[in-house]
């Protein structure tokens, strides 16, 4: 389970967390949705301990991850997935080295099951023929994909995908989402998404978790957002311009 | 009135530059104390530094062979030609030697270094910043210091004194052809002139040298890289910074331990 007490981050004269508390059921599959500039990744950032908060707790299965060494960090990231926005594929390596990566680290495999391993989570993202290629070879949707395979490859037990299906076709996007859901066990498996795709999150997630001018001003399962009487939060899911949040 | 300008920008360059390295410096330590910290936990990363050493080493090889061969020609005939008027040019080997492996050696081969590893080093580093990668690196439970750092420095500050040998050897050869085909000094007084004044000390001086400086740079090439930020031209600028400062500290930490061993 993540419990995240009061976080507040500032860059300079931006306030950009000011104060986020929210909750995610482990074995859930939670969503947080806000506005392009909200904080959305850098709150990911923060879980998994890449940046450090001005104030405020991240438990991470009761541990306080805030103010870790690296070595503590890493006994607990060990069960970390992480997809980032733009992928954050290591260019120097082949498709299949960067989805081997993980595993080369922490398992015991020998070479061979190691490349099955690869193969397996490669068709799981429809890039099995694509193994040889690097990174600057793939177009965007097949980059993320692929990083979407190097997250999956450990089989770890707490995923954040950063935009998992932004710049996507409808139907990858489909099969990502389907791909979400057939991996995710309910109750031991926790995926925490950040999203723009509404009607996708909406219909995939446990819960949904709204992040807007630096606090969570709206939680709970796609039905009580759909049923939410803030007009800020209404405006947000109808994507209307009219309203009370103002483009800027 | 251009050279007051000239003046002026120049010593305001100075302290620039001088603000920048003690700003360095302590960060410099810390890197330091980090890469001490996980060179010595495990996992030891043996292939990523084998990986290493052939990209500072091997493929270093023709650059250092030539730059030496070239080194130890003009060595040859600029000491044969000072040399040579108080009627000792023959001792242009023993000369030439000495100078190739107390300092000119280590030197040019770090500086060599310095511009075809170190930079390197520096820009990829610099770029795995910032795309993330070092992100997530550590994100997957890998200390990128470990898996990216220790690695480098390790394999760079082990290769130098061989580069620097082999950097030694090929002037001496071309010192040999200058000497004996072009000077017409004799073989076999070439040959003696070595022999008689050169100490196993000479060569030991330029390997703890090397050593030093392939540690230096290959520090300053990592922590550039580490903490480059901005973008390409954030890349660019560390690159820079980074070939700068270790050149400088090559020739300073010379001085230093020439000084100590002289
Ligand atoms: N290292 C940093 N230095 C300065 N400002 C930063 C830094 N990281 C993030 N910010 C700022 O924090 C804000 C939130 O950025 P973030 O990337 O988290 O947005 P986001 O919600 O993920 O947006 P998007 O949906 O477009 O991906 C932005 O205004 C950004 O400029
Ligand atoms: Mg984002």
């Amino acid at each position: 389970m993540i419990q995240v007490d009061n976080i507040q981050k500032r860059f300079a004269e931006q306030e950009v967390l000011r104060g986020v508390s929210f909750q995610v059921r482990q074995g859930s599959i939670t969503t947080l949705i806000g506005r392009s500039g909200a904080g959305k990744s850098l709150l990911l950032r923060h879980l998994i301990g890449l940046d450090q908060p001005d104030i405020g707790k991240i438990l991470i299965d009761g541990k306080d991850i805030v103010g870790m060494t690296t070595s503590e960090l890493n006994t607990i990231r060990r069960r970390f997935g992480v997809l980032f926005q733009d992928g954050a594929l290591f260019d120097s390596m082949s498709v299949r080295d960067n989805v081997a990566f993980p595993l080369k680290e922490h398992t015991k495999l020998s070479e061979n099951e190691i490349l099955d391993k690869v193969r397996q989570k490669l068709e799981l993202v429809g890039l099995l023929s694509h193994g040889g290629k690097y990174p600057s070879e793939l177009s965007g949707g097949m980059r993320k994909r692929v990083g979407l395979a190097r997250a999956l490859a450990l089989g770890p037990d707490l995923v954040f995908f950063d935009e998992p299906t932004s710049g996507l076709d409808p139907i990858t996007r489909g099969a990502i989402y389907r791909l979400i859901e057939n991996t995710h066990i309910d109750g031991e498996i926790t995926y925490f998404l950040v999203s723009h795709d509404i009607t996708g999150v909406m219909a995939i997630s446990d819960e949904v978790i709204m992040l807007h001018q630096g606090k969570i001003i709206a939680q709970g399962t796609p039905e009580d957002f759909r049923t939410n009487p803030d007009p800020v939060v209404q405006q947000f899911l109808l994507g209307s311009p009219d309203g009370p949040i103002a483009i800027d | 009135m251009r050279s007051d300008n000239f003046l002026e920008s120049s010593i305001k360059g100075i302290s620039e530059i001088t603000q920048d390295w003690l700003a360095d410096f302590g960060g410099i330590l810390m890197f330091l104390g980090s890469f001490i910290y996980w060179t010595f936990k495990r996992p030891y990363r043996i292939r990523e530094i084998f990986r290493q050493m052939d990209f500072v080493g091997v493929q270093s090889g023709m650059l250092i062979i030539m730059t030496g061969a070239f080194t130890g020609m003009v060595s040859a005939l600029q000491g044969y030609n000072g040399m040579s008027r108080y009627g000792a040019g023959s001792l242009v080997g023993a000369t030439t030697a000495l100078a190739l492996a107390r300092e000119l050696g280590p030197v040019l081969t770090g500086l060599m270094v310095v511009g075809r590893v170190g930079s390197a080093m520096t820009a990829e580093i610099g770029s795995m910043r910032n795309t993330q990668q070092i992100d997530a690196i550590s994100s997957m439970a890998v200390a990128p210091i470990q898996y990216l750092v220790s690695p480098r420095i390790i394999a760079t500050t082990l290769t130098l004194p061989f580069l620097s040998v082999v950097f030694g050897f090929s002037g001496m050869v071309g010192a040999y052809l200058i000497a004996t085909q072009y000077l017409h000094i004799d073989a076999g007084a070439f040959m003696s002139g070595i022999k008689d004044y050169m100490t196993p000390n000479d060569v030991t001086q330029g390997l703890i040298k090397a050593f030093v400086f392939g540690f230096l740079l290959s520090l300053v090439a990592c922590f550039k890289g580490y903490n480059a930020g901005g973008g390409a031209r954030g890349v660019g600028v560390a690159t820079t910074k980074s070939v700068v400062l270790s050149s400088v500290l090559i020739l300073f930490s010379d001085y230093v331990m020439t000084t100590i061993m002289f």
